[in-house]
């Protein structure tokens, strides 16, 4: 086996050194009820080229672009990603290497990463940015955690346009907890009812996602007026860290917490992960926060370098009274991150943006003329529901079988909504593509 | 004799990457615009973020620059106890990769995405082949995430039989992930000693274990890298007064083919792909935490669950009694299909004989290494060995200093000060993949090291010299944090 | 770190089990952590302080100190009201380093029964405990 250097004779010399017969000897300390006598039932080893062809066997049996053409977002976006960043990616330094606990020997982590925490905050508003967590929706769970730690309250609202799957792994996290969750619906336009806010009692947070599942574009400001004068936090959640490149961001419409799925930014859809939980606050919450920071500082010579800094929050220092029990995060996913939005600058980022939200608007409008109605009319990034005649399930299994994905089906996360679709468009999708997706849905 | 890895080589400076770039530079591809532009409401949008603006060759030496700083597996030997840094195989990134994984929508019919299902199915057979289980979930996205899963599960089985017990047992080797674990669900740990033979005994389980105590957190092998002899029996203990056997299979890599946790008593075990089936790190992340379990516990597990019927293969919420959902979607799928390639290049046989080589060569260093360093427990080993410094204290030297100096012989250090119940702790896994000649460098260059400690000690105190920097100043990092820029 | 006899510990003030002294001012008493305590965590780099009103009984947590690798919750050595922090740690928690007894002292109290000062050790016996335990 090719991954495993040792000869026979150098066994034979290392058992000797040990003072054992054999390797099964090396077991001596299993006592005998414990030994595992039989064989693992297993499959044979597969040489690289068998292994080449089946791993490509079960890979072409996935639908993906460009032969199919996915009108489907919800919290997975595909989106261009340059062959410069995955090439980068690629380098085994950073691939092969572990938790850079000593900053000597990983300075293009500590360096990457910090930069990475500085971007992300910049794109979200906000002071600081941690150095990531699995995905949007556990990012979300633990900010709700750290609104609870610091105003010392347990109650948090969320609304109910936040990501259905995210909102049940907020459930997930609070179960065993003795917190509660409160929900708040929603209006006719399609963005989160603030109403129920006033009759919340002990509130630490509240939680909005914008753009929110329906794609509409929230009124952060407000939500953050209303939370202020409860002396809740902001938690602003979002699952398409890209539309942050045109629109407003949390930070500057008064988020304390800005968290959510960074996907977007230069990461493969790879079916739901491994994914990119963003998690940025403002500075006075750093000792809160969950999860690993890297901060600058000096060297003996007085040269810049990085460090992993904060340590005493996490859980190897601080165990059962930790922040969080995180450890193992999506580091290399932050690296993609940061090496995407390097790519596109802060004037491609914008125009990359502008141009998701166009095209979109493109097909939102087309539809309209085509007699289908749009659900919600407050703005949209590069999501939207639209509604179908009934009976357009059979249309859409149809479809699949031309090789489009025409949307989510709502019903099944908002049982009022029969026949409404999620439709998303980013820079991926041709006006070709799209005049014939509307020629499709409607003939 | 040999020259040693470490040598000085040409290591060039790079900024931040705010300070190199021009306004209106771009390393990036933007598509035709093929529509109108449409105007997005006032007061909606922003002038738009605050990147640097940089070129492709910008970037590409940005980052290769960057990365000639770092040390990874694929540099050198990283005999990181506790963390398993073998060899991440350079086929299981090109399955990953192939456009029919990289380019899936989580959200697919299940018509359209049977590749990935199959390989997820098959791929928790395999595990709870591998761990003697009954059912797997591979939701949890790393160690941690599936330690938290395992405390729901029991949290969720106590809670269908109207319980709600407050305690749980954790072991002074206990990695402070467990601990925190409990933590998130309500548990309070009741710390537990090991023994003089660095395991833990019978008679201390039986101390503690009572009704109102949800079950233990072990170890094994423990973060001493011992086998727990005595887990059967404990199992026991903790099976008649109703609590629930966890174990952190974070030291599989020991133990594939030798020993099957589901047959000696353990109830939950999470794996971590990132170790034991050889996914690469990645610097921090992204891992995988799958959690096998018994049969009893299957209704409460993490959906969906991958499931099968008649050849096809279907994502599963049907479980009414579950804990949840663990992330948003089906877990780090990336990372299950490099740690299923591993699994189907290795086969059976050469999954054993993973783990036995892993365990030779820790005894090897014991061995080896024992009269340089003091040895904290003189026994077997199995795929980690546990020194310390106290042969070193004479001369003023500890284990850090000891640990800088590797670097500049070319090695990655040992994991230092853990685990906890050894004073100035040197954790040694080197893995099956090093070879005898790697590891009779690293003997070497520790013996060196040592040697130094009594002529010359401040070479170790000054040490490293041969990396991009000096020691770094953490108590001015973490007084001032700086953490953006 | 420092050997038993080059331990600084000052005999105005009296010592708890776990390294915390009290000093009697007037009616009030001044606390913090002795200089044993200081030089095992090493550099110390953040000080989370109680709030002025706040009460403690004796032996209850009211502040936690962090080196960078350690925690260490302090315990009131003296039951009572706080009436006073020193907010100087909060920018300089290296003065807990440089002058645990002064510039370094960590909270003013209202004693809530003055004579719980006559269960902490003097300075003598609190460093004979330490040799004890060497």
């Amino acid at each position: 086996m090719r991954y495993l250097p040792h000869t026979s004779e150098e066994i034979a010399s290392m058992l000797e050194a040990v003072g054992v017969d054999d390797l099964d000897s090396l077991f001596s300390t299993v006592p005998e009820e414990c030994r595992f006598s039989a064989d693992l039932d297993l499959p044979e080893s597969l040489t690289e080229w068998d292994l080449n062809a089946h791993m490509q066997a079960l890979a072409n049996k996935m639908a993906v672009s460009p032969e199919y053409k996915v009108f489907m977002g919800a919290g997975s976006y595909e989106h261009f990603v340059p062959a410069s960043v995955s090439y980068l990616l690629g380098r085994s330094e950073f691939v092969t290497s572990y938790t850079p606990y000593q900053p000597e020997m990983s300075q293009g982590t500590l360096q990457a990463i910090y930069e990475y925490q500085t971007l992300t905050a910049r794109l979200l508003g906000m002071e600081i940015a941690t150095a990531s967590h699995y995905d949007g929706a556990t990012a979300l769970a633990e900010s709700l955690l750290i609104a609870i730690r610091v105003t010392k309250r347990k109650r948090v609202a969320v609304s109910s346009l936040i990501h259905p799957l995210y909102r049940r792994v907020v459930h997930t996290y609070f179960e065993p907890t003795g917190y509660e969750v409160v929900e708040l619906g929603y209006l006719e336009n399609g963005v989160t009812d603030l109403t129920d806010l006033d009759n919340v009692e002990d509130l630490a947070g509240v939680a909005v996602q914008s753009p929110n599942f329906f794609g509409c574009i929230e009124n952060f400001q407000a939500v953050g007026e209303k939370a202020h004068d409860r002396q809740a936090l902001f938690v602003a959640s979002f699952t398409e860290a890209l539309s942050y490149g045109l629109l407003k961001s949390p930070g500057s419409q008064g988020a304390d917490i800005a968290c959510g799925e960074g996907q977007s930014m230069g990461i493969p859809q790879t079916f739901g992960g491994p994914a990119l939980g963003m998690l940025a606050s403002r500075k006075k919450y750093m000792r809160s926060l969950p999860g690993r920071l890297v901060g600058q500082t000096k060297d003996l010579d007085g040269k810049r370098g990085f460090v992993l800094t904060l340590a005493t929050r996490e859980q190897h220092i601080r165990r059962e009274k930790a922040t969080s029990n995180i450890c193992t995060n999506n580091s290399l996913c932050a690296l993609a991150a940061a090496m995407y939005m390097a790519s596109v600058g802060g004037t491609g980022i914008r125009e990359l943006a502008r141009l998701n939200h166009d095209k979109a608007e493109y097909l939102k409008k087309e539809l309209k003329s085509a007699g289908l109605a749009i659900t919600f009319d407050s703005p949209t990034f590069n999501e939207f529901v639209v509604e179908f005649p009934t009976g357009f399930q059979t249309t859409h299994e149809r479809l699949l079988e031309k090789k489009i994905v025409a949307g989510l089906p709502l019903a099944p996360y908002y049982p009022e909504l029969a026949n409404h679709y999620l439709l998303c468009v980013t820079e991926t999708r041709s006006k070709e593509d799209m005049d014939a997706f509307v020629r499709e849905v409607t003939s | 004799m040999k020259e040693f890895l470490g040598t000085n080589g040409l290591i060039l400076n790079e900024p931040l990457l705010w300070e190199k770039g021009k306004k209106g530079r771009s390393g990036f591809s933007l598509p035709r615009r093929d529509v109108e532009s449409s105007p997005l409401g006032q007061g909606l949008t922003c002038e738009g973020p605050d990147l640097p603006d940089l070129s492709e060759i910008d970037v590409v030496r940005h980052y290769t620059r960057l990365s000639q700083w770092n040390f990874g597996v694929d540099t050198g030997m990283y005999p990181l106890g506790s963390c398993t840094m073998k060899y991440s195989p350079k086929t299981n990134e090109k399955q990953a990769n192939l456009p029919g994984f990289a380019g899936a929508h989580p959200l697919l019919p299940a018509a359209l995405s049977q590749g990935v299902l199959r390989m997820m199915f098959e791929l928790q057979q395999y595990l709870a082949e591998i761990t003697g289980m009954d059912a797997t979930t591979l939701q949890p996205a790393a160690g941690a995430h599936g330690e938290l899963a395992g405390m729901l599960l029991m949290y969720a089985f106590h809670k269908s039989r109207g319980e709600r017990r407050s305690k749980i047992i954790v072991p002074d080797t206990a990695h402070g992930t467990n601990p925190a674990s409990a933590a998130l669900c309500g548990y309070s740990p009741v710390p537990v000693k090991s023994n003089d033979q660095g395991i833990l005994s019978v008679e201390t389980i039986a101390e503690v274990m009572d009704e109102n105590t949800a079950g233990i957190m072990v170890t094994n092998p423990n973060t001493l890298g011992l086998y727990e002899e005595n887990i059967h029996k404990i199992a026991e203990i903790v099976h008649a007064k109703g609590g629930i056997v966890y174990c952190d299979g974070a030291n599989m890599n020991a133990v594939m083919g030798v020993t099957r946790m589901g047959e000696i008593g353990v109830d939950i075990i999470h794996l971590n792909l990132h170790k034991t089936f050889s996914t690469p790190h990645g610097g921090g992340g992204p891992g995988s935490g799958p959690v096998c379990v018994k049969k009893e516990l299957e209704p409460f597990l993490p959906v969906p669950c991958v499931m099968e019927e008649n050849g096809i293969y279907g994502l599963s919420e049907d479980f009414p009694e579950s804990v949840g959902r663990m992330q948003a979607f089906h877990g780090n799928v990336g990372v299950m299909i490099k740690a299923y390639s591993y699994i189907r290049s290795m086969g059976p046989k050469n999954l054993k004989k993973a783990s036995q080589l892993a365990v030779l060569n820790a005894n090897y260093i014991k061995e080896r290494l024992k009269g340089t360093l003091h040895l904290a427990y003189d026994r077997p080993c199995m795929h980690e060995c546990v020194f310390s410094d106290e042969n070193q204290t004479a001369h003023k030297i500890a284990t850090i200093d000891m640990a800088k100096r590797l670097m500049d012989y070319g090695f990655h250090p040992p994991t230092v000060y853990f685990p906890l119940v050894v004073h100035g702790s040197i954790m040694i896994e080197p893995t099956e993949t090093e070879s005898k000649e790697d590891i009779d460098q690293f003997i070497e260059a520790f013996k060196a090291i040592a040697n130094e400690a009594g002529r010359d000690p401040d070479l170790l105190r000054d040490a490293p010299q041969r990396c991009k920097v000096r020691r770094l100043d953490e108590t001015t990092a973490a007084r001032k944090p700086c953490l953006a820029g | 770190m420092k050997e038993i006899n080059e331990l600084n510990m000052p005999d105005d003030a009296r010592y708890a089990d776990d390294h915390e002294w009290a000093r009697l001012e007037g009616d009030k008493v001044r606390v913090g952590l002795d200089d044993y305590a200081q030089d095992q965590l090493g550099d110390i780099v953040f000080v989370e302080l109680p709030q002025e009103g706040d009460s403690f009984k004796k032996g209850e947590v009211f502040a936690t100190v962090e080196s960078v690798k350690a925690v260490c919750e302090c315990y009131l050595p003296v039951g009572g009201k706080i009436i006073a922090v020193n907010t100087a740690l909060e920018e300089a928690p290296e003065l807990l380093n440089k002058s645990p007894y002064g510039d370094g002292w960590m909270a003013e109290l209202d004693p809530a029964e003055l004579s719980e000062m006559d269960t902490l050790m003097t300075n003598v016996k609190c460093l004979e405990k330490l040799k004890g335990a060497e």
